[in-house]
Order: structure tokens, then C-alpha cells, then sequence
């Protein structure tokens, strides 16, 4: 199976795209996305259906796939490292920050 | 049969539905096991548990009976008794008294007026008896695409829900509103984070002010309790999945959606009042959401899901397709199709899209889905205010 089949990514402006397999660290990926060419060499394993940062991605700087905000980065994100809940927090529906700003 | 046609049980309101059943309708919580209990003497009756009816008020009130209401107008439904204990706030009279003005054999049975438990179960069953084989006479006509409401869902997301299954139903959602037809998107709560995208596409100024409005209510619900929404939602299965946040799962729930413009948002367990793409606000809990759209009129649901889930609704067959591959084959007996070739790349989203069509067809003709069969007679009803 070519790299093209392991991965999607779904807007080139995203930060992020999308393994269709699991893939281990250190493997190399191309990711495209209509005119754009992303090198990846992955930092974390990363199960199928899990995220992975495209570009640098700064701590306070919102995350986008499909072209929206899909949440904001915790910490600074290497490209290739894995994107989910230990770097990336929700930024809707948050009770739990009110009166903590 | 020619494309844009389905078979249907024409009712005496001049709506079609996809199956004949009898329902037993318990209005309050005692009568649920009597109303089991006839299910069990009496073939072609459903009926379903629950633990509302009594001791509710105001605005919370009116949503439980709406919700009754619509089970029992559901097209799918030829004739329902309505069973009550007697002495609840959802008194089963009227209950009843809105039914019947559908047109529809209703009966009332209430347990203390005909004397206890069993009294109660033999009149029910009797009256039920009847109509299961008044019903059974009925010959099914061809009918066109446009008298169709399909609900629309997804449950148990992963990260492929917003990648195939849910842009396949999208794909059909367009299909079904091209041919004049209704497709329900619900689940306020995930679309949390892509509100955005269907107030954009709003027909006019006073739906794209209810999309914020409904969004803002929901999301307010969680700030009020001064809670994170993630620790509900995206669930643990989500997250195992891949889903990172509750936009992200939004984002993908909203593809579900397809592209026509959006023309009406309705409340809770409310039938539309006009075609095409309709949002009813409804919790992104799976079976108050399914219960919601199906008391709102929708003859078929369509239920994606990435994880898996076995969910039905006692009167709408429910058409679950899987998001990926592996959880079709792992849990093949209750998924009805595989979305999960869009993945792969063998298969794209329109082939997935017609595919889903072509079975909402046969299921009209009669074929069963995995949740009918395995009698996931699911029900719950989404409460806004507490018991008194």
C-alpha cells in the first residue's frame, strides 16, 4: 500500500492529518493535499483514526482539520508528533474554566 | 419499482409509513411491564420501557407528551393502545384524544379504572388483537420519495465517522431532499464547533438565529454546571478512536448534513412542517436523539457509527452503517452496511451514498434491519427539567 493510502489529510491549511493504518514511529510519510506536500517523519506511533501535526504547531495556536478549529495546542507541537488530548484541549463547552482565566 | 418510489402503509392523515406495527403505549412508568406483557400475547404490537409520565411540569411536561404523541403518529404505527395507570400527570386520555385526531384506532386502557394488572393486559391485548389483523389487510402502495422523513445519526464516532459513513449519508440526505423528500439532521450538542457552516446555510435570517440559539442553550447547559462538555462528550469510545475534541467530533457529525440549504430547525420530538433539510434540537445522547426524530415523523433512520452500537427504535427500522471495516466485520450482526470501503479506497462516497439508498428501499419492501431483528426496541426521552 502506497503512503497515499495511509494517511488523509483533509484541507491543505489544516495542521494535521489523519492515519488510515497504525504506523509506527519513525517511519516517513508524504502527505498530500490538493497542491500541497507535507515531509513527515513521525515522532510517536500513531493508531489508526489518530492525528498527527503537518506543521509546527505553537503553544496557544488553534489546531484546524477540515479547514476549522477543531481545538487549541496545550504545549508546542513538533511536526510528526502525535495531536490528541495531551496536546490539544477542546475550546467549547467549558464550564470547567470559569473563573480560572 | 422506478427510481423515486417506495412502498408504503397509506394512514387515514394521508401519510405513508414503512411498517404496520401496533403500539402499546405506556404513558407512565407502572404501566410499561403491563404494556411488555401484551407484547408478549399479541404478535405485531411493540411497545418500549421508560421511567417518565408523572410528576412533571412546565416545559418538561409538554416535551414528554409531544413525545408520546408523535410515537404514536408516526406513520409506521396503523393503531396504538394507549395504556395508563390513571392517576399520573400524562394522563393516557389525552394522549389518546391527540392521536385520534390523526384518524387513527386508538384505544385507552387504563389499569385502575379496569381493576388491576391482569384486567388490564386482557383488555389491551383484546383491542390489540383486533387491530394486528385489521392491520395485516392493508395492501402496500408504491409510493414517491417525497413522503419520506429520514432521520439521521451517528453514534459511537471515530475518527473515519466525518471521512466516510457520515459524507456517504450526506451524499443521500441530498439524493433524499432532490427527490422532494426530508432528511432530520439532530444532535445540538456535536454540532458544537460547526454551527458556523449550517447557519451560512440557513434559508433565511430567523433559522440561522435559532442555529446560534440552540448552540448557545446546549453549550450553556455545561458552562452552568461548570464542567468541561468532554468529560460527556467526545465519550471514551470517541476518544479511543481518535476524536480529540468536541468540535472535531462536530465537524465530522455535520458532513451527515449534505449541502442543501437548511430550511427549518424544529424543537424536540416536533414534526416538520416543511421539506428538505430540517435540524431538530435534540442532545447528542444516541437514544434521545433516535426517540426525538422518530416521534418527529422520520419512517427510517440512518445510524452511522465507528465503534459500533446495537440501537433501535421499537417502531422505525434503523439502518446502522459502519464507519470502518473492522467493526463491520466484528460486529456484522448489527450492522446493516459498510461504509468502511471509502477508507480502503475501493469504494467512493456517492457509490457508499446510492448503496444506502437502494436500501432504504428494500427496507420498505420489508427487508428487516439487524435492529429489528435483534428487537433493540430503544427508548428515551430527553428531559428538560427535574421530577417533582
Amino acid at each position: 500500500m502506497s503512503d497515499k493510502n495511509k494517511t488523509v489529510m483533509m484541507k491543505p491549511h489544516d495542521k494535521v492529518a489523519v492515519a488510515l493504518t497504525d504506523i509506527e514511529s519513525g517511519v516517513s510519510l508524504e502527505v498530500v493535499c490538493q497542491e500541497k506536500t507535507f515531509h513527515v517523519t513521525l515522532k510517536d506511533p500513531i493508531a489508526f483514526g489518530h492525528k498527527f501535526a503537518v506543521a509546527p504547531i505553537r503553544e496557544g495556536e488553534d489546531i484546524v482539520k477540515y479547514g476549522e478549529v477543531i481545538g487549541v495546542a496545550i504545549k508546542d507541537i513538533d511536526v510528526g508528533a502525535h495531536v490528541h488530548v495531551h496536546n490539544l484541549e477542546g475550546k467549547r463547552g467549558r464550564g470547567d474554566k470559569i473563573g480560572k482565566h | 419499482m422506478k427510481e423515486g418510489k417506495f412502498l408504503g402503509y397509506r394512514r387515514p392523515d394521508g401519510k405513508v409509513g414503512v411498517r404496520n406495527h401496533i403500539l402499546i403505549l405506556p404513558t407512565i412508568t407502572c404501566a410499561t411491564r403491563a404494556a411488555k406483557q401484551i407484547t408478549e400475547l399479541v404478535q405485531g404490537t411493540v411497545s418500549f420501557i421508560h421511567q417518565h409520565g408523572c410528576a412533571q411540569v412546565g416545559i418538561d411536561y409538554d416535551q414528554t407528551f409531544r413525545t408520546y404523541v408523535g410515537m404514536g403518529l408516526n406513520p409506521n404505527v396503523y393503531g396504538v393502545v394507549v395504556l395508563g395507570l390513571g392517576c399520573e400527570t400524562h394522563q393516557a386520555r389525552s394522549v389518546s384524544d391527540e392521536i385520534a385526531k390523526s384518524g387513527k384506532p386508538v384505544v385507552t386502557v387504563s389499569i385502575q379504572d379496569h381493576g388491576g394488572t391482569l384486567q388490564a393486559i386482557a383488555e389491551g391485548a383484546k383491542v390489540a388483537a383486533q387491530m394486528v389483523q385489521d392491520a395485516s389487510a392493508i395492501i402496500r402502495e408504491e409510493c414517491d420519495i417525497s413522503e419520506l422523513i429520514i432521520g439521521t445519526e451517528c453514534g459511537g464516532s471515530d475518527a473515519c465517522s466525518g471521512l466516510s459513513a457520515n459524507p456517504a449519508v450526506g451524499y443521500l440526505s441530498d439524493k433524499i431532499i432532490d427527490h422532494g423528500g426530508t432528511a432530520i439532521l439532530a444532535e445540538t450538542t456535536e454540532l458544537i464547533g460547526a454551527e458556523h457552516l449550517l447557519a451560512n446555510r440557513a434559508v433565511d435570517d430567523q433559522v440561522a438565529k435559532r442555529v446560534y440559539e440552540v448552540i448557545e442553550a446546549m453549550e450553556n447547559r455545561s458552562i452552568q454546571m461548570g464542567v468541561d462538555i468532554r468529560t460527556g462528550n467526545p465519550s471514551p469510545g470517541n476518544l479511543k478512536g481518535g476524536l480529540s475534541s468536541l468540535e472535531e467530533k462536530s465537524l465530522g457529525a455535520a458532513n451527515k448534513a449534505g449541502s442543501r440549504p437548511l430550511q427549518q430547525l424544529i424543537n424536540y420530538a416536533e414534526a416538520p412542517t416543511k421539506k428538505g433539510l430540517i435540524w431538530m434540537d435534540t442532545p447528542g445522547h444516541d437514544i434521545e436523539q433516535l426517540t426525538g426524530m422518530v416521534a418527529g415523523g422520520a419512517q427510517i433512520v440512518l445510524f452511522t457509527t465507528g465503534r459500533g452500537t446495537p440501537t433501535g427504535s421499537p417502531i422505525a427500522p434503523t439502518i446502522k452503517i459502519s464507519t470502518n471495516s473492522s467493526i463491520y466485520k466484528k460486529m456484522s450482526e448489527n450492522i446493516d452496511l459498510n461504509a468502511g470501503s471509502i477508507i480502503e479506497g475501493e469504494e467512493t462516497v456517492d457509490q457508499v451514498g446510492e448503496r444506502i439508498f437502494s436500501e432504504i428501499v428494500n427496507v420498505s419492501y420489508g427487508k428487516l434491519t439487524k435492529a429489528e431483528i435483534l428487537k433493540q426496541h430503544d427508548f428515551g426521552i430527553w428531559r428538560i427539567g427535574p421530577t417533582f
